[in-house]
């Protein structure tokens, strides 16, 4: 509601943003400082913006990174469509543990690779471990010459999209919201980096940007969305979401189709027919600390009977 | 203009000791800027802090101190409402301890931000203020709504002593008694930031926010009782022995609240133990063998328990060197228990299960150092203010 009334007030933004030049002289360094620093010092949250504030946005962003990355960059900001709700399902009997999820995931997303960011971690269980759900019997960090290690079965965390999001609720500026489509979003422009979030997230599924993020020109992925996989900043928190730029073009987000043993499905919730309902309303399946009550939208299930038990 | 030139003379001038003091605040705030620069130009990965263990130790810091501003209400209540006359001469300087404790927590909450020349974000219809929803929203409000309250009964309390005039009790009652809520709601409401994460089973207890205010009302007036005798050494205003055993009397009545929400506590995550009990192995006992805040925690115990010990007696807690150690050894205590015994083990074992055994590094310790050493400045130019104001050495012109 907030935001909606604010879009027709062009005075009173006119008057904030004279009263944000002069605050904001005592907390920009001087020197180096151009235009559009200025800009993106001063830009208003994303549901604040008007459409055409926005594509002044996106085509600014669009031409700086086409220069630093020296690709054709596309930034969109693609809507939601209407009557999707995204929902997702792992088929634990079948993940090996290879990885290949994470690592599309980074480039796909522009994640920085000095430091490491992985919005995917995968658990590394012994087979037969009666309370693996302790996860700290789990070891993220495993690396052996081969997957599936015997005796092992593989557990992949990233955002569970939970219609009940706790994150969302704890962040004192409104810089993450769910969107209709249920995905749960952060503007990197306007996230403080107190990370409030990451403290209230009980799936370790946020991540920050500890340094200026660095992401090798040659892996750069031109094709972005605002909220998704553009290149994020140093002293904000991100996480994955649900490759919005790939999601809301209709296409599988980019650990489904990495996944080469098929373990992960993707799909619209609200859609009868589609894949992960039949997983839905066929399989059994499980979120994980369903205690909590977040109501994730990111299921687990078994194909193939438990692999604790083979 | 006379007042302020006034002020600046009190300032400048004063013993070796205390010109030497200054050169070491400024000298420590010193480092500290240079370190800050380091961390805002390459950001926080100068810390010891990472994804699974997110707040460290200038949380730890804040939430510490947060309790030791609460603490003024310690001398508000007996002076105010029960007359204390002792108490009544000394509550400024907990009002001017409030002042300093506040601004070290608003500092410390700053440099932990990733993006703070974001700041205007969090300012209501400029940016947006997740009031109510966000708990910290209500934080920022209640610390600087406690902030400017002591402000001004501090500011307000000494111009009228400056200019010899009465004060206007209708204006300042009502505050006096608003500052007692108040300093309660800061605290509980800092303790609701931890409660309100079930993520986190070890803050997510309804005990916590109760065992905040006792501690607060330890370490807290602890602290003012050691700095009430330093003044009452190097200065020639008067603090009464009497005044400082009603606040080592408060000081018993709060530690044995704390010791008993302790047992509390312990008792429920220990009697059937459930996966929640982690965090507390973790701190008390260590976890797959990272035991790394074990010695703390104990040696924090060990202080807490000594010190109650040394205040239950009437004789030693009647005694200014018995006293003075069971101050020191509360301070200490708390300061263990409510910075890194309460910050640390909520994020260890974190949500998926890794045990990062998060220690502050080197900048972080010589940064928070340089915040207190800023905390420290505030309360020595503030007390020298009105200490000279109170002894008559500073007066309007004329009076």
């Amino acid at each position: 509601m907030q935001e909606k009334k604010d879009k027709g007030k062009i005075t009173r933004r006119k008057f904030l943003a004279g009263l944000a030049v002069c605050t904001s002289a005592l907390a920009l360094p001087i020197g180096g400082a151009n235009a559009s620093t200025w800009e993106e010092y001063f830009r208003q949250h994303f549901k604040r913006l008007d459409k055409d504030e926005l594509d002044t946005i996106l085509k600014n962003m669009e031409k700086e990174l086409s220069e630093k990355y020296r690709k054709a960059v596309t930034v969109k900001a693609t809507p939601p469509m209407e009557n999707v709700v995204f929902g997702y399902a792992l088929d634990l009997s079948r993940c090996i543990g290879c990885r290949r999820c994470v690592y599309a995931c980074v480039k796909e997303n522009n994640l920085s690779r000095t430091p490491q960011i992985h919005w995917i971690n995968v658990l590394e269980f012994e087979k037969g471990n009666k309370k693996w759900q302790y996860l700290e019997h789990s070891n993220r960090y495993y690396n052996p010459e081969d997957v599936p290690q015997k005796g092992h079965f593989y557990v992949p965390v990233q955002c569970q999209q939970c219609k009940k999001p706790p994150c969302i609720k704890v962040c004192p500026v409104k810089a993450t919201w769910q969107e209709p489509d249920g995905i749960v979003v952060v503007d990197y422009n306007w996230c403080i980096g107190c990370r409030f979030c990451m403290a209230a997230c009980p799936y370790g599924a946020r991540s920050f940007n500890w340094a200026k993020p660095y992401i090798p020109k040659e892996e750069f992925n031109p094709s972005m969305h605002y909220l998704g996989n553009r290149p994020q900043y140093k002293g904000v928190v991100g996480k994955c979401t649900f490759c919005i730029q790939r999601s809301r073009e209709g296409r599988y987000t980019a650990c489904v189709e990495a996944c080469p043993v098929g373990a992960r499905k993707f799909g619209n919730l609200l859609d009868p027919k589609s894949e992960i309902r039949y997983i839905l309303e066929q399989l059994t399946v499980f979120r994980l600390k369903e205690g909590l009550d977040t109501n994730p939208k990111f299921f687990y299930f078994f194909s193939m009977g438990s692999p604790v038990k083979s | 203009m006379e007042g302020l030139k006034g002020i600046i003379r009190t300032l400048v001038t004063g013993s070796r000791a205390y010109k030497l003091w200054l050169t070491l605040l400024f000298a420590l705030i010193s480092v500290a800027i240079v370190l800050l620069y380091k961390q805002s130009d390459q950001g926080l990965i100068v810390t010891n802090m990472r994804d699974p263990v997110s707040w460290g130790w200038y949380i730890a810091n804040f939430t510490f101190l947060v309790g030791v501003a609460a603490a003024a209400v310690v001398l508000v209540v007996p002076a105010y409402l029960y007359h204390h006359e002792g108490i009544k001469d000394i509550v400024l300087l907990g009002e001017i301890m409030a002042i300093s404790a506040v601004s070290m927590c608003l500092i410390f909450v700053t440099i932990d931000m990733g993006s703070p020349e974001r700041f205007w974000h969090l300012i209501p219809k400029i940016g947006i203020f997740n009031f109510p929803q966000s708990i910290l929203a209500w934080d920022v409000f209640v610390l600087n709504l406690y902030l400017f309250l002591n402000l001004f009964l501090v500011t307000y309390g000494l111009y009228k002593m400056y200019t010899d005039k009465p004060y206007n009790k209708k204006l300042i009652w009502p505050l006096i008694l608003f500052s007692i809520p108040a300093a309660i709601s800061i605290h509980t409401v800092t303790a609701f930031i931890y409660v309100g994460l079930p993520s986190r089973p070890f803050w997510n207890a309804a005990i916590l926010a109760p065992r905040f205010i006792a501690s607060a009302f330890c370490s807290g007036p602890a602290l003012m009782l050691i700095l009430f005798q330093v003044i009452r050494k190097t200065t020639r205003f008067e603090v009464s022995d009497r005044a400082l055993f009603k606040v080592g009397e408060i000081i018993t009545y709060a530690m044995s609240l704390n010791l008993f929400f302790l047992i509390s506590e312990l008792y429920k995550e220990h009697y059937i133990e459930t996966a929640h009990i982690a965090s507390v192995e973790y701190l008390w006992s260590g976890l797959h063998g990272h035991n790394q805040l074990v010695p703390w925690i104990w040696t924090a115990l060990a202080f807490n328990l000594t010190a109650f010990l040394l205040l239950l007696i009437p004789k030693t807690r009647m005694k200014l060197s018995t006293l003075n150690l069971a101050c020191i050894l509360i301070f200490a205590g708390v300061y263990i228990e409510k910075g890194m015994g309460l910050v640390f083990p909520g994020f260890i074992p974190s949500t998926l299960g890794e045990i990062y055994d998060y220690f502050p590094n080197a900048l972080e310790l010589w940064i928070s150092l340089g915040v207190w050493a800023a905390g420290m400045l505030i309360f020595t130019v503030l007390a020298k203010i009105a200490i000279a104001i109170k002894t008559g050495e500073l007066k309007a012109a004329g009076k």
